[in-house]
């Protein structure tokens, strides 16, 4: 498996007390797997992607990227991990306002310690396959939401991630502009062969996944495999 | 320095604006620095020029330290000195501002402010080495010209006429041309008033003093400073380094600290204005700074990628501001404006403006350490 988490539990500060966001949680998504985790808003399907991302530390249990255990790994590593092993679509697409398209690709070679400049043909090859091959040397403002979205997804493939967290891309789209950009990312993840977790709310875009697991109260449940 | 890069240049207006508050700030400082240090070379310049190490003044200075205005040092205590072990030489100097006129002061001579030096001929204080008696002197380029007068020519000072030998140098004190003339010319313009100090063991013999200070060469020995402070108690001075002695000259210490207290406040805004620009520019890249670190960029390179930005501006600025200073320096500084163009009084406050620029700037963008990168994921709380 790429992606393992086993028997996490995340809690809250909460006034005097503590809320328990992820209640004993395991997961587990092998390379070249969609799973799909959906539920109501505040259920805590964000807080799952946060601590696959390795962006906060679970109260107990334990997470491994790609067999890599994070637990006790420094900041200095845990950013490394992410920056090798995981990438990340954001809900947004969060994309740097003075950069092309292409760029937000290249910034990822950047950060990693390698020449943004030999790394541009690795990031038109992505943005063609995100059909956005004509559009590298766009900024964001001179994108439609479907268009940054894509490229956001694109950003995320760059370093070649083992594990793909994707947190609800479709939330600004319309449903046809939503529908393309799953199939994009169920495509991509059977190309790449990532391990691939897409949270959503939205129930009409669960066909791409291999299963889907929902997420209630902290607690989640994995039925069979879908399709 | 990706993004970096790509900041400068998409956000041209901002870096633009900032860009010129530091070409602006950097020419005011370069254009106060070359101010002050041209002031102070009308004020001190005639002193720096001594060859001399030490300068002895008349009694312990009182509260206020020495001053050039109140000293008057006798014979006896100038030929004291001359005797202490480790002091190659000692030399009696008059100084004294006054009026000078060219001519014989009967005709209508250009008149000048000017401070008249007064050394003993071959004492090697003044700028003609074999030096020069009776009632000679050697105008300072400065003098001679609001005295309109050469080598060959009669001026007066305070009455008494002296034959100008030559023109040499161009030391000034207390913002006015020096006329140098022998010890006992200079006595006669200028007689110290008020008695000899009785420790000097005269007991009031010598009537009066016979110059303004002492001009000391010593050996620069380890123990120099015990034996000043030895021969001074025995001889009823007060000895002060060269550089010291400047203070002793009324007119430089309160210009001087008024022009170097207005350097040091530009200096402390220009940190603070950068410092707060930065601040602003990084709260504003706090999203961005997130989603990078949760893309796993270190935030050492978040810092290095901000503070190369900041460096490039600041340098970029500065160097712009430097070169404006230079060329308006270059400009006046033939004129009657005291300004002195060199690397130390345009480069060294260039590279006191990066310094605390970086400083400010440095300050300011160490926020991005505490930015949480989970905050990219938007909706994680």
């Amino acid at each position: 498996m790429r992606l393992e988490l086993n028997d996490v539990t995340l809690t809250y500060p909460d006034g005097d007390g503590r809320l328990t966001a992820l209640d004993r949680v395991s997961l587990a998504v092998p390379g070249g797997g969609l799973t799909a985790v959906v539920g109501p808003s505040g259920s805590g399907k964000s807080s799952l992607l946060a601590v696959a991302a390795t962006l906060i530390r679970p109260d107990s249990g334990t997470v491994a990227v790609d067999g890599v255990r994070v637990e006790g790994l420094a900041p200095g590593r845990l950013a490394e991990l992410r920056r090798r092993r995981i990438g990340i679509v954001f809900q947004q697409p969060n994309l740097l306002a003075s950069l092309t398209a292409a760029e937000q690709l290249q910034v990822m070679a950047q950060i990693d310690g390698r020449s943004p400049r030999k790394a541009r043909p690795r990031a038109l090859e992505l943005l063609e396959a995100v059909g956005l091959a004509d559009l590298a040397d766009r900024r964001p403002h001179q994108l439609s939401g479907g268009q940054r979205q894509r490229v956001n997804i694109a950003r995320a493939l760059m370093n070649d991630p083992a594990v793909l967290l994707v947190d609800e891309p479709t939330s600004a789209l319309d449903h046809e502009r939503g529908s393309a950009v799953i199939d994009l990312i169920a495509r991509l993840t059977r190309e790449q062969g990532t391990a691939t977790v897409l949270v959503t709310h939205d129930r009409a875009h669960l066909g791409a996944a291999d299963r889907v697991a929902e997420v209630f109260d902290g607690r989640l449940r994995v039925p069979e495999p879908t399709g | 320095m990706f993004v970096a890069w790509r900041d400068l240049r998409f956000a041209k207006g901002r870096f633009a604006l900032i860009g010129a508050v530091i070409v602006l700030i950097t020419l005011l400082v370069g254009m106060l620095s070359g101010l002050t240090a041209g002031l102070a070379r009308e004020n001190v310049s005639a002193v720096t020029g001594l060859p001399a190490d030490m300068i002895a003044f008349s009694g312990s200075g009182g509260d206020g330290g020495p001053s050039f205005s109140d000293s008057a040092v006798t014979e006896r205590q100038w030929r004291r000195w001359a005797q202490e072990p480790g002091v190659e030489s000692a030399e009696p100097l008059g100084v004294a501002t006054t009026k000078a006129e060219a001519g014989d002061g009967n005709a209508d001579g250009a008149i000048a402010a000017v401070s008249v030096f007064g050394v003993r001929p071959g004492g090697g204080l003044g700028p003609v080495p074999d030096g020069f008696g009776g009632d000679s002197a050697v105008l300072s380029e400065g003098a001679a010209e609001d005295l309109g007068a050469a080598e060959g020519d009669t001026v007066t000072v305070a009455g008494r006429e002296l034959t100008v030998t030559e023109v040499r140098g161009d030391a000034s004190f207390s913002h006015t041309p020096v006329v140098w003339t022998s010890l006992e010319a200079w006595q006669g313009i200028a007689p110290p008033s008020g008695p000899a100090d009785p420790s000097d063991g005269s007991g009031g013999a010598d009537g009066g003093g016979t110059a303004t200070v002492i001009a000391l060469t010593t050996d620069g020995g380890p123990d120099t400073d015990a034996a000043a402070a030895d021969t001074d108690e025995r001889a009823g001075t007060t000895t002060v380094t060269k550089a010291d002695s400047l203070a002793a000259i009324g007119s430089y210490t309160s210009e001087n600290g008024s022009l170097q207290l207005m350097r040091g406040f530009l200096f402390a805004i220009s940190a603070l204005v950068i410092g707060a620009f930065f601040t602003v520019w990084t709260i504003q890249r706090g999203p961005d700074v997130a989603v990078l670190k949760a893309l796993g960029a270190s935030t050492g390179t978040l810092l290095r990628d901000a503070l190369g930005q900041a460096l490039v501006l600041l340098v970029g600025g500065t160097a712009a501001g430097t070169a404006a200073a230079a060329a308006l320096g270059a400009a006046v500084s033939g004129s009657d404006v005291p300004f002195v163009l060199t690397p130390g009084t345009v480069l060294a406050p260039a590279a006191v403006m990066v310094a605390l620029g970086a400083l400010g700037a440095a300050m300011s963008v160490r926020r991005i350490t505490s930015v949480d990168p989970l905050t990219a994921l938007g909706s994680a709380r």
